[in-house]
């Protein structure tokens, strides 16, 4: 059998009356840059403690390159990379002080694995004698993910890592990423923004604990089952009332300035769509068929479960 | 038609560092105003003077027709706002909440029985009221923070990243609501880095470095920038030399 980079099944953990994670089994592949992709409350942070053994699963199994998260802590420790969702440096310390503490933690030093954090670590250097906590966000992001790399570990989690990032910084943050997956290292990240899943190998939907569905983004948008509109049209607001009072409506979401609408009844086509629209004195400036989005079929599965 | 929010020259220096440079904008009733920008670029603290929080260095700023650096507690007292970190109490009931807020903003005990009514019956609030904050769902304290930073009816509210982390459907119903505020005359004052969001924006200003570089509807910015959409807009201008 394949030996998996982790390996999750039926992994349950309760914190009071909350199932933060009800029966969740997946596994991720080595070398593969695999997604957690759910809103806050889904279960991906006590998903990626239990993987870096910081908390225990009521029930089930998770193990990390056939090593089990409750028997072989310390091993696992050594060979994973862990970047928590909150700062997790030593904001007093410098940019440099705290890359050589991790360093040393982990019986290494910075130029034994310098040239993996070097893109990165390049951009840092002008300030490495500034205090951590005085570093701006997007920086202190980059130092958070050179300290989790310096052991070069083999699988690195990443929790939240571009939750209240900006957009620019978070294209360049998965560029990272990109390149550390190039250097043979497997990736589980996890995010709340849909947007970014398309640029992982495989992702999990993750919603309320349980998975709505797992696989490449590409199989993912191929669950949306029915044909999806794209509507624009300037009376924007009218636009969207006078749809959803339409019963054959399915499918009915804003996405930036278009409507994406859908019908179960896939008889009903562009021109009966215009014609429904010109009832309520509406007149759309393009109706075109496009292909669902990430966001679209989370959506989809959101509301109507997973048709397994 | 006096603007509720009207910036002139508004300056922040913290030492050397110049956070917020001499920007000028202005924001009418009833309008979706977003204010854009790359982390680092100066938002925050022109959201921190204009609700009061920070004084300026040099130049001026009218909320609902206060001086934000001589009236600073009448500032605050007219506006709402409402952040990411939802400031709920979440040992507190909803209802305790609801009147804990009303209470806050002095409103009588009648005005703070009718408007806790009013949020309880929108929202659907009836059965939890009586729940603690900390056990209700993500979207629904999102609801509530945003309700509470409206009970007082200021003309202005400032919502600071408010649908961060909430699942794509939450965070459409969350706009719902905007809409229904800003047709009720409340002006939005709204911060993002969602770029589907800077769309549904009656106009946009995106900051770098602590000026605006860019200021109009979604539609003017990307014809002038010659684009489709907002993020578009928001990759070209945002990299400023702020996280370099």
């Amino acid at each position: 059998m394949e030996k998996y980079a982790i390996q999750i099944e039926s992994l349950t953990k309760r914190y009071d009356e909350v199932l933060a994670l009800d029966q969740v089994s997946l596994h991720v592949e080595e070398g593969e840059l695999f997604g957690l992709i759910g809103p806050d409350g889904a279960g991906k942070t006590t998903l990626i403690k239990i993987l870096v053994t910081i908390i225990g699963a009521d029930d089930g199994k998770a193990s990390i390159l056939e090593m089990d998260t409750r028997q072989a802590k310390k091993s696992i420790r050594e060979i994973v990379g862990y970047m928590p969702g909150r700062f997790s440096l030593y904001p007093d310390l410098s940019v440099e002080e705290n890359l050589s503490f991790f360093a040393r933690a982990f019986d290494t030093t910075i130029t034994e694995n310098y040239s993996l954090i070097e893109s990165i670590y390049d951009q840092l250097k002008p300030f490495k004698d500034r205090k951590a906590g005085a570093l701006s966000g997007g920086m202190k992001q980059k130092l958070a993910l050179c300290c989790a790399l310096i052991h070069r570990p083999k699988i690195l989690l990443l929790d939240e890592p571009t939750t209240g990032v900006d957009a620019v910084s978070r294209k360049e943050f998965w560029q990272m990423l990109r390149e550390i997956k190039s250097q043979g290292i497997t990736i589980l990240v996890s995010t709340p923004y849909m947007d970014e899943a398309n640029l992982c190998d495989r992702i999990a939907f993750l919603q309320g604990g349980k998975i709505l569905s797992i696989d490449s983004p590409k199989n993912i948008t191929d669950q949306f089952p029915w044909q999806l509109f794209a509507i624009k049209s300037q009376q924007k607001y009218a636009l969207i009332e006078w749809l959803r009072a339409w019963e054959k409506v399915s499918y009915c979401y804003a996405f930036g300035e278009y409507l994406h609408v859908a019908f179960e009844d896939n008889t009903i086509q562009a021109k009966a769509l215009n014609n429904y629209l010109g009832t309520g004195s509406i007149s759309a400036s393009e109706i075109t068929v496009i292909s669902p989005t990430i966001e679209d079929t989370f959506i989809y599965l959101m509301e109507h479960g997973t048709r397994c | 038609m006096e603007p509720v929010v009207k910036v002139e020259n508004l300056s922040k220096k913290f030492g050397e560092f110049i956070a917020t440079n001499a920007i000028s904008f202005e924001v009418n009733k009833g309008e979706i105003f977003g204010f854009l920008g790359a982390n680092g670029a100066g938002k925050t603290t022109a959201m921190r003077m204009l609700s009061g929080l920070l004084t300026p260095s040099s130049g001026q700023a009218f909320v609902a027709g206060f001086d934000v650096a001589t009236q600073a507690e009448l500032v605050k007292k007219n506006i709402g706002y409402m952040s990411q970190k939802f400031s709920l109490y979440e040992d507190l009931t909803i209802q305790e909440n609801i009147e804990f807020y009303g209470g806050i903003y002095g409103l009588s005990r009648q005005e703070i029985k009718d408007r806790s009514k009013g949020i309880v019956d929108k929202f659907q609030l009836a059965s939890v009221k009586n729940k603690l904050v900390k056990t209700i769902p993500l979207g629904w304290k999102q609801k509530l923070a945003f309700a509470l930073a409206l009970i007082h009816k200021p003309k202005v509210v400032f919502l600071d990243e408010p649908t961060g982390g909430v699942d794509p459907i939450t965070r459409r119903q969350f706009w719902d609501l905007i809409y229904e505020a800003a047709n009720d005359g409340v002006t939005i004052f709204i911060t993002t880095h969602y770029m589907d969001e800077a769309e549904y924006c009656d106009r946009v200003s995106i900051m770098v470095d602590g000026l605006i570089k860019a200021l109009g509807t979604p539609s003017e910015l990307k014809k002038s920038f010659d684009v489709d959409s907002m993020d578009a807009v928001f990759q070209l201008l945002a990299r400023g030399t702020a996280n370099k």
